[in-house]
This record gives structure tokens, C-alpha cells and sequence, in this order.
């Protein structure tokens, strides 16, 4: 019999594992970056704070908290204080979405391991993780500085560019789940990933994420050979542990989020008998969605932030635009002419659509190099 | 505490444009301290949005008057000093310097070392354009080659070590020769070099010249044409870059350069890219030089490696022992020095940067009456404002970054 208490006590439980889950999961993303990095750069990483460097995240933190906080002399002290804050709490609470398995049998009791399954889950992502640009471009307005200034209006010019692919390359997964509840998502993967179907909408919603969490090689609000390092350029100690905690914890959301939109959530083999599997196959994924990131960083200049905003406008909308059209052509297709292979229209449709992309943009930039060199 | 200099309209007013007054456009202090500025070069920038209308260099942060020291310090003690001006060209300083010294007092150098002396400036050009292109990409976010230039660069490091006892600092060539004779381990060591580092910069071409975004991050930005860069002094890759075809490895030969066979790469546009590709060919061309050097090194092999004329060389170390005359020549020459001709002489070699000039004035006595360093980094970042003018600031990094410059070189 569960009583109200008991529900709340679960919630409250759930909700302080996932914020904990998040935030020793940004120390230890840190410390996998660097490690990772050092070895595609031929260097060590890390390696003197316990055995393999594995307190190193702890004594970076132990160091932030313990610094001075500055702050400009002309700042505005109350949106300064702010801003880190508001760039933090969206990238925890959209974690209170994402599904990390089934059901389990605990204590006598059905667990849902997932803290709400809201029907509205895909939408509740989107509109919170836009939110988190504000204490971006309002970090960089309040510190009075120029450096910092110029961050926030990349980000703000990012933003519009990338945010609306993102959006729409949300929809096939909607189209082909029919739910936007993000456990319902995962459960219709169950016979096949929808990266599987649309490989194209899955690309753009990655390269779309890249530029939501400002990673390579879409950094350019916090340019540090630009902009010393942009939006944050004046903040330090802990306020600064804030946005790069942000910047980590949203890593690792956009890639569950990934995770759960394309590549299957938390299914895998054996899940369905086992339902405890299901966190660690979310973990893995994660994982490798993770060091894809961290990949791309070791080997990739950064693109310009105008390049940026045309890619957006002129390559990823209309492709993304394609891949909506094209999933829905398949699905109704399916529907009517009740055919299997009505589905697989969907993803060599948007391959070609992609081939399409690759080759226009190779065109253009062989075009301008052969003609100059 | 003092009140840190802001970039103010005031001291640069002749400069920017009117529009700073009214607020239409900003004022931005780039540096010293930023990370792309390659030392402590302050660039003060007027931006229009992002976009920028003009970009001042301000030098002198780094000034260490090695120029003015030089008259006080004989022939010899004044040459340790080179080392430090362009410290990623530490070799071909000395090699500038020396030449000076030889042309001033006529004094000849020994064949073998010639070929020492070519060896191993090609082997530090090498090093050198691997210091520029690992910041290069740094510079563009493309952070993983920084550390692959400078796992190469050690080789060559080591290689200077071998030979003179020091990774940087080496002062390895002196009037009429090189210090010493190279270890046996020398060539070995080079072969070693020469042997991996092809494979290196292809290696390198396929992180980057086949890297869709870091040609667009290039192709286009910062044109420099012949005229312009002629007219600023411009040498060097950058020069080569603007279609120039100028070398004075092959325009002027000196230390025997006539006698290989090397291309000089150019390139017509005068782009950033040009800037960059034009580096990545001297890899291979410097590494045709070195090879053939390291043949001719075996045809000369027993010969001596410093000049004959004991006016200006010390003695070999086994007389020392033995003769009273050569122990006095020891003390007097590493005491007094030795005099030069009331003369002027200037002489040039290519330095990785471009042309790097010494000109020279003896006094009859032991030390130099004037030094005076014509350097091409100095030259190549006063065109700046000209390549800059109309690109992003994501551009301006690049663009300084294609410039190459050595802020020590800058500030003798």
C-alpha cells in the first residue's frame, strides 16, 4: 500500500540521487576529459592526486572553493551573482526528466526509475535548456567587461541559429515514437533505434547540441584564443566552478537526452528481464556519446561564429525541415500502404538528403580553395 | 595601486577612425597579456561589432636592449646575446651574427663548416615552422596539434643538444666556424629526424589541410598582396606567400647554398592559407637540405670545423698543454678579444621568418661600435593593420598567428 509519505520520500530520494548522479558526474567528466584528451595529444593527463589521478576533480573543487571572488569594479553585482545560478539550474532540472530505466521491485514496491514522466517531456527539454543562454549573455552584460561582452552576443547569435534545427529535429522522433513523453520515446525503440531510421535528424540534433553546450567547435562565446575566454572572463572561485559545472552537467544531458532520443535510452540486452540494466546501459551510452565530444574537440578548429549562424540557417534548417517531411511521408506511407519497407524510405531518403548536404557544402569549399590556391 | 591603461581614445587618436568618439565603434585591448598575442604583444583593436576597422600593434613589452649591450661586450660575448633574440631561431642568429663578424674582419670558414652551419640552421627552420604551426592551430581551437609540433620539435631539440650542450640557448657557430666538431651520434640522430618527420607532416596535412573548417577559417582571410607586403618590408614565407619569389638562400647564397638543390615554394594569393601551406612545403624542402648536407658532411669528413687564422680562433685545446704561445693567445683572446677594422658591414640570411639582417660597425677595437638587428618579424607585424582591416576577430587571431612573429625578435 503506498502511502503519500512513502511517494514523497521516493521523489525526494530520486531527486537527491540524480542531483548528486549530476554533480560528482561533472568532477569525474572533467577528469575523463582530461585523461582522454592527454592520450589523443600524447600526454599523460592527470596523474598525481591519488592512484591515477582520480582525486584530482576533487582537489580542482577543493581549489575553486577556496579562491577569492572577484568581481569587476563597474559589474552589476546582483545580475553577477545571478547569472552563474541561472546557468546551472536548467541543466539539473531537465535531468528530472530523463528516463534511467524501467520499472524495478524494491522494499515491496513498483520504483520507476525515472523521477516524472511527463507527457510533454520533449517540449519541457526544449523550452529548459534555452533558458540556460540567459545567464550566459547576462554574465557577460553584468561583468562590464568587453571581452565578456563580445561572448554574450556570440552566444546570443549562436542561439538563434542552432535552436530552431534543434527544435525541429526533435520532430521525426516525435513522429515515429507518436508520444512526446521521453519514456514513451525510449519504449518505441524497443524494435529498432530511431537513429537507425533517422540518421539524419540524429546528426543534426548532435551538431545542434554541440553548439547548445558551446563544446567544440561550436565554443565560441567563451573563445579562449579569442575572447580569453568570453562570457566568464571576469568571473573566478566558485561563482566560475558554476559555469563550468553548467557547461559539464549539460553535457552530460544532451547526451542522455541523445541517448534517449535516437539511441534506445535505456534498452539493451537482457534489460527486459533485468530492468536494473537499463541505468547501465544509459551509462554507457552516455558515455561513448561523451568521448565523441571529447574527440571532436582534440581534432577540430573552431568554426566562426558568422559561418556558424549560416550552417545554421542555411544547411542544418532546411535539412532538418527535410528530415521532418520525409519521416512523415514514410509513416503516412506506412500507414496507408500498410508496407515495411515503407519505414526504410525514411532513412535512405535521408541519406541522400545528407549526401546532398556533404557534397553542396564540399563543392563550395574546393571551389574557394582550388580557385585561390 | 596604479590604475590599469585603458585603451583610450586620446593616445591613439591619429590611428583609429573618428567613429571611436562618437561610440560607433570600440576600442578593445588585445593583449599583452592574451593568449594569442604569442608573447606580449599588445594589439590595440577597434572593433565595429565584431568586425575590425583597424588593429594597432603596441611593442616594447618585451624590450631587453640586447641592441645597446651588444657595444659593450666583445666580439664573442656579444654573439651569446643573439641567441636571445629570436628564440625560436637561436642557430640562425648566430649564423647571422657570425657572418658579420667574418665579413667585417675577413675571415674565411672551413667547407665542412658550412655544411655544419646549413645542416643545422635547416634543422632549426624546421623547428622553427613547427612552433608556428602548432600555435597556429591552437590558435584556431585545433589544440591536439600543438602538442604533436612539439613531440617533433624535440627531436631537433636534441639534436642541438647533442651538438652543443644546449637545447635552445646553443651559440653552436662562432666567427670563422662552428664550436666544435659534431659528435659521431650526429648523424644517426638526423637520419633518425628525417626518417620519421615525412610521415609527420602528412600526418599533420590530414588533420589540417583537409580539414573543411580550418580551410574556411583561412581560405580568403587576410590578403597581402606583392605590392603592399613589398612595400612594408614584408620577407620571408609571408613574402612567398604573396607571390614573391624571394629567397635569400637563392637570391643571395651564402655558406655555400648554391650548392643545393631546393625549391622555394610560393604561392600567388597572399591568403592565410598561402601563409600556411607555403610553411608546410619548407618542411619538405628543408629536409631535401638536410639530407644533402649530411652527404657532403661525409665527403668532408676529418676536415677542420674552424677557421686556420688564429687572429680570430682560439686555440685548439691539445696546444694549450704544450705551447706557451698558443696558453697566451687562449688568455688573450677569451680576455681582450680581437680587434676589428673601422668598418660597416651588413649581412642577411633567411631566417625562418624571413630576412634577418646584421649590420655592424667596428671601431678598430675589441667590441662592436654599433649592432644593429634588421628583423623580420619587426617588419612582417607592422602590415598587420592592412591584412586585419574588414575581417572578424576570430580572423584577427588567425591572421597574427600566419604572421609568425617572435616578440623577441621584436623588441631587440
Amino acid at each position: 500500500m503506498i502511502t503519500d509519505w512513502t511517494l514523497w520520500l521516493e521523489w525526494f530520494i530520486k531527486a537527491l540521487v540524480i542531483i548528486f548522479a549530476l554533480l560528482i558526474g561533472f568532477a569525474y567528466l572533467t577528469y575523463y576529459e582530461r585523461r582522454a584528451l592527454a592520450r589523443m595529444q600524447t600526454r599523460i593527463g592527470p596523474n598525481r592526486a591519488g592512484p591515477y589521478g582520480l582525486l584530482q576533480p576533487i582537489a580542482d573543487a577543493i581549489k575553486l572553493i577556496f579562491k577569492e571572488e572577484l568581481s569587476p569594479a563597474k559589474a552589476y553585482k546582483f545580475v553577477f551573482f545571478l547569472s552563474p545560478i541561472l546557468t546551472l539550474l536548467p541543466s539539473i532540472v531537465i535531468g528530472a526528466v530523463i528516463p534511467w530505466g524501467a520499472t524495478v521491485h524494491w522494499f515491496g514496491r513498483d520504483i520507476n526509475l525515472y523521477l516524472a514522466d511527463i507527457n510533454v517531456a520533449v517540449l519541457f527539454f526544449a523550452a529548459i535548456a534555452s533558458v540556460s543562454v540567459y545567464g550566459i549573455v547576462l554574465a557577460g552584460w553584468s561583468s562590464n567587461s568587453k571581452y565578456a561582452m563580445l561572448g554574450a552576443m556570440r552566444s546570443t547569435a549562436q542561439m538563434i541559429s542552432y535552436e530552431v534545427a534543434l527544435g525541429i529535429s526533435l520532430t521525426p522522433v516525435i513522429l515515429l515514437a507518436n508520444s512526446m513523453s521521453m519514456r514513451e520515446i525510449v519504449e518505441a525503440q524497443r524494435s529498432m533505434w530511431f537513429v537507425v531510421y533517422q540518421p539524419l535528424g540524429a546528426l543534426i540534433f548532435w551538431i545542434a547540441t554541440l553548439a547548445e553546450v558551446n563544446r567544440a567547435p561550436f565554443d565560441m562565446p567563451e573563445a579562449e584564443q579569442e575572447l580569453t575566454a568570453g562570457y566568464h572572463a571576469e568571473y573566478s572561485g566558485m561563482k566560475f566552478a558554476l559555469f563550468f559545472m553548467a557547461e559539464y552537467q549539460k553535457m552530460i544531458i544532451v547526451s542522455a537526452i541523445l541517448a534517449v532520443f535516437f539511441f534506445g535510452g535505456y534498452l539493451g540486452p537482457g534489460e527486459a528481464q533485468y530492468p536494473i540494466l537499463g541505468p547501465v546501459y544509459m551509462f554507457a551510452k552516455i558515455m561513448i556519446l561523451l568521448f565523441v565530444m571529447i574527440w571532436v574537440r582534440a581534432t577540430w578548429p573552431r568554426i566562426r561564429y558568422d559561418r556558424l549562424m549560416s550552417f545554421g540557417w542555411k544547411i542544418l534548417l532546411p535539412a532538418s525541415l527535410a528530415t521532418v517531411f520525409l519521416t512523415a511521408v514514410g509513416i503516412l506511407m506506412f500507414d496507408v500502404a500498410k508496407n515495411a519497407l515503407w519505414m526504410w524510405f525514411i532513412p535512405v531518403s535521408s541519406m541522400l538528403v545528407f549526401a546532398i548536404c556533404v557534397i553542396g557544402v564540399y563543392q563550395a569549399l574546393r571551389r574557394l580553395t582550388y580557385e585561390r590556391v | 595601486m596604479p590604475q590599469i591603461e585603458e585603451a583610450s581614445y586620446a593616445k591613439y587618436k591619429h590611428l583609429v577612425s573618428e567613429r571611436v568618439l562618437t561610440g560607433e565603434t570600440m576600442l578593445l585591448n588585445m593583449g599583452p597579456q592574451h593568449p594569442s598575442t604569442h608573447g606580449v604583444l599588445r594589439l590595440v583593436v577597434e572593433l565595429d561589432g565584431e568586425t575590425v576597422v583597424n588593429a594597432i600593434p603596441e611593442i616594447g613589452y618585451l624590450h631587453t636592449g640586447i641592441e645597446k649591450n651588444m657595444e659593450s661586450k666583445t666580439f664573442l660575448k656579444a654573439e651569446v646575446m643573439t641567441d636571445r633574440l629570436d628564440y625560436l631561431n637561436t642557430v640562425g642568429n648566430n649564423l647571422a651574427y657570425c657572418m658579420a663578424v667574418e665579413k667585417l674582419v675577413d675571415l674565411d670558414v672551413p667547407p665542412r663548416a658550412q655544411v655544419i652551419r646549413v645542416i643545422m640552421t635547416e634543422l632549426q627552420r624546421i623547428a622553427s615552422h613547427l612552433v608556428f604551426l602548432g600555435p597556429f592551430g591552437l590558435d584556431l581551437a585545433a589544440m591536439s596539434m600543438f602538442l604533436y609540433c612539439f613531440r617533433e620539435r624535440e627531436y631537433i631539440m636534441d639534436i642541438l643538444e647533442l651538438c652543443s650542450g644546449q637545447r635552445m640557448m646553443t651559440t653552436y657557430f662562432r666567427p670563422g666556424g662552428v664550436w666544435r666538431d659534431v659528435p659521431e651520434e650526429f648523424e644517426a640522430a638526423v637520419r633518425d629526424f628525417l626518417k620519421i618527420f615525412p610521415k609527420r607532416v602528412d600526418e599533420y596535412e590530414a588533420l589540417l589541410t583537409k580539414n573543411p573548417i580550418f580551410l574556411d577559417r583561412l581560405v580568403g582571410i587576410g590578403m597581402l598582396d606583392a605590392k603592399t607586403a613589398i612595400s612594408y618590408g614584408v620577407t620571408g614565407p609571408m613574402l612567398r606567400a604573396s607571390g614573391v619569389d624571394w629567397d635569400l638562400r637563392k637570391a643571395r647564397p651564402y655558406m655555400g647554398y648554391e650548392e643545393y638543390e631546393f625549391n622555394v615554394p610560393t604561392r600567388t594569393t597572399g591568403d592565410t592559407f598561402s601563409r600556411y601551406i607555403v610553411r608546410i612545403e619548407e618542411f619538405r624542402e628543408s629536409m631535401k637540405i638536410v639530407e644533402q648536407g649530411l652527404k657532403k658532411l661525409k665527403e668532408l669528413a676529418g676536415q677542420p670545423t674552424l677557421s686556420a687564422n688564429r687572429r680570430f680562433v682560439p686555440p685548439p685545446r691539445a696546444e694549450i698543454g704544450v705551447s706557451m704561445e698558443a696558453l697566451i693567445h687562449h688568455f688573450k683572446y677569451w680576455t681582450e678579444g680581437f680587434p676589428a677594422p673601422k668598418n660597416s658591414v651588413y649581412s642577411a640570411v633567411e631566417s625562418p621568418r624571413g630576412e634577418l639582417g646584421v649590420y655592424m660597425e667596428g671601431d678598430g677595437g675589441p667590441k662592436p661600435h654599433r649592432v644593429h638587428m634588421r628583423t623580420p618579424s619587426f617588419c612582417n607585424l607592422s602590415v598587420i593593420n592592412e591584412m586585419v582591416r574588414g575581417h572578424l576577430v576570430a580572423d584577427l587571431v588567425a591572421i597574427l598567428a600566419s604572421v609568425d612573429i617572435v616578440l623577441g625578435d621584436i623588441d631587440r
